[in-house]
């Protein structure tokens, strides 16, 4: 069990059986008055965020979330679905849990996922993906907009600024951790 | 970010911290204050519910001077001042250190009113342009500064008396996210008169006995000061300490010694008034700095 003490940001603990952590911490307190520790936390299954003020002398259950690595395999109705290569065991993601992530899944890459029991509920990606760009308008000659970029949506329906330089059908790397356009890739 | 470069970037501001080091002094000085160092390492502080000291062998180091700076009041020492280090256990936050310097100053034969007209010649004193500028905001500190009692805040911020917050175990929590929010956002506000029970030292309004002589003074939301009319009966005295030690005790919070040399030489006090103000908060007030690890060279986790 964690006491007050040990909250601070990054924290997972259990809340009414679900798994959050600690989103934004502060410890606060009146001078003459008891410790309030103020925290913004999600919920690591909905994605909610929300404000909770706790007293000294709460405790708190420690959400116990191991990483296993896996690979993609699809998307199906229900999400997106990951299997342990070892054990052949599968899980389902589904979409608003996984959040931009899933714009970055290719098939068969390999992830880590973090499990709640048996349950997949995020994923932890390479550093850069490579996707293929499947719309972007064309340069125009004389366009002199802002830094010359231009958006460009890439086949994982993602859309971001790239260059003007990049056209359709151009393999970009993207770095997964931003979102942003990275470079282009030599084929 | 490289460390030398983050602690090369405070320069200026630890600059500015030393000025006003060298400003409250010279305030106090020319007010005929006496300065004064007592012992940091004590054999017990005043028992208070909610706040820990941190133990120094079988003694403890300072919560506050208090209890030393009042007994050389009532040695006969009409007006003192200290700027000392002051410790309290687990408390770190945007507003909060664990060691932390406090400026306490004390005035015999004089009642918490004298020390808000100190509060107010020494913000003017180190805010000469009488206008103060934190983090977008403005306090006007020259004109006439808000004045609201505690319960007057809690029925405007808060929806309920503070007396019923009280009861039901929610005032700190009700204080810290409805009032004091909304306090010292455009003058600094004096929130004045406590429930008694929040006013370990403090002395009885004369005309109402629920609530106690202590005021707290805010700027821009802050906690930066906490006075009161000192509680001068030793008996009144001893048997404050021994609720709040019994609280401590039903906690399960480690003992303090009865202060019994300070309570004797209480009976000499006849009247008197202290206050204590948080340096670390001034100076991030007064040098538009959002988070108190910015006004000390050294936060604890850089140790």
């Amino acid at each position: 069990m964690y006491t007050c003490s040990d909250l601070k940001k990054g924290l997972k603990i259990l809340i009414d059986g679900e798994p959050h952590v600690i989103a934004q911490f502060d410890f606060t307190k009146p001078g003459k008055g008891q410790a309030l520790y103020k925290c913004k936390l999600r919920n690591m299954l909905t994605g909610a965020l929300f404000d909770r003020t706790y007293r000294s002398g709460e405790s708190f259950e420690p959400a116990n979330l191991v990483e296993r690595d896996m690979q993609y395999l699809y998307q199906d109705d229900n999400g997106y679905v990951f299997m342990d290569q070892k054990t052949y065991d599968q899980t389902t993601i589904a979409e608003e849990v996984l959040g931009d992530d899933r714009y970055f899944l290719i098939d068969n890459m390999e992830v880590k996922v973090l499990m709640f029991g048996e349950r997949g509920i995020g994923v932890t990606l390479p550093n850069f993906v490579n996707l293929r760009v499947t719309q972007s308008d064309p340069w125009v000659k004389g366009d002199t907009a802002a830094g010359n970029n231009k958006p460009a949506t890439v086949e994982s329906g993602y859309t971001l600024q790239v260059p003007s330089f990049v056209e359709e059908g151009t393999l970009i790397q993207i770095d997964t951790r931003t979102g942003e356009y990275v470079t282009r890739v030599k084929e | 970010m490289d460390f030398s470069v983050a602690l090369a970037r405070k320069q200026q501001t630890l600059m500015q911290r030393a000025r006003i080091l060298q400003a409250i002094r010279a305030f106090f000085i020319t007010d005929d204050f006496l300065e004064v160092e007592t012992p940091q390492r004590l054999p017990g502080n005043a028992p208070e519910m909610h706040i820990d000291a941190e133990p120094s062998g079988p003694w403890f180091l300072q919560t506050s001077p208090e209890l030393c700076m009042k007994r050389l009041l009532a040695a006969g020492c009409p007006r003192l001042f200290q700027i000392s280090r002051c410790w309290r256990q687990g408390e770190r936050g945007r507003r909060h250190l664990p060691e932390f310097t406090l400026l306490e100053w004390y005035r015999g034969g004089a009642d918490y009113h004298a020390l808000m007209e100190d509060c107010r010649k020494l913000l003017s004193h180190l805010v000469p342009g009488g206008r103060l500028q934190w983090q977008g905001r403005e306090i006007d500190l020259s004109s006439e500064w808000q004045r609201l009692t505690v319960d007057e805040a809690f029925r405007r911020y808060a929806g309920c008396s503070c007396l019923e917050a009280l009861e039901q175990d929610r005032f700190d929590q009700l204080l810290v996210e409805k009032v004091e929010p909304c306090l010292g956002l455009e003058t600094p506000t004096l929130l004045c008169d406590y429930p008694l029970p929040l006013g370990a030292l403090a002395r009885r309004k004369p005309d109402d006995p629920r609530w106690a002589e202590r005021f707290e003074l805010y700027v821009a939301g802050i906690e930066l000061a906490n006075g009161f009319s000192e509680l001068c009966d030793p008996v009144e005295q001893v048997r404050r300490f021994a609720a709040e030690e019994e609280a401590r005790r039903q906690a399960g919070k480690p003992p303090y010694p009865v202060p019994t040399r300070f309570l004797r030489e209480l009976g000499r006090l006849e009247s008197a008034a202290g206050i204590a103000l948080g340096i670390d908060r001034l100076v991030m007030l007064l040098t538009d700095k959002e988070d108190i690890a910015e006004v000390v060279a050294f936060p604890p986790e850089d140790l």
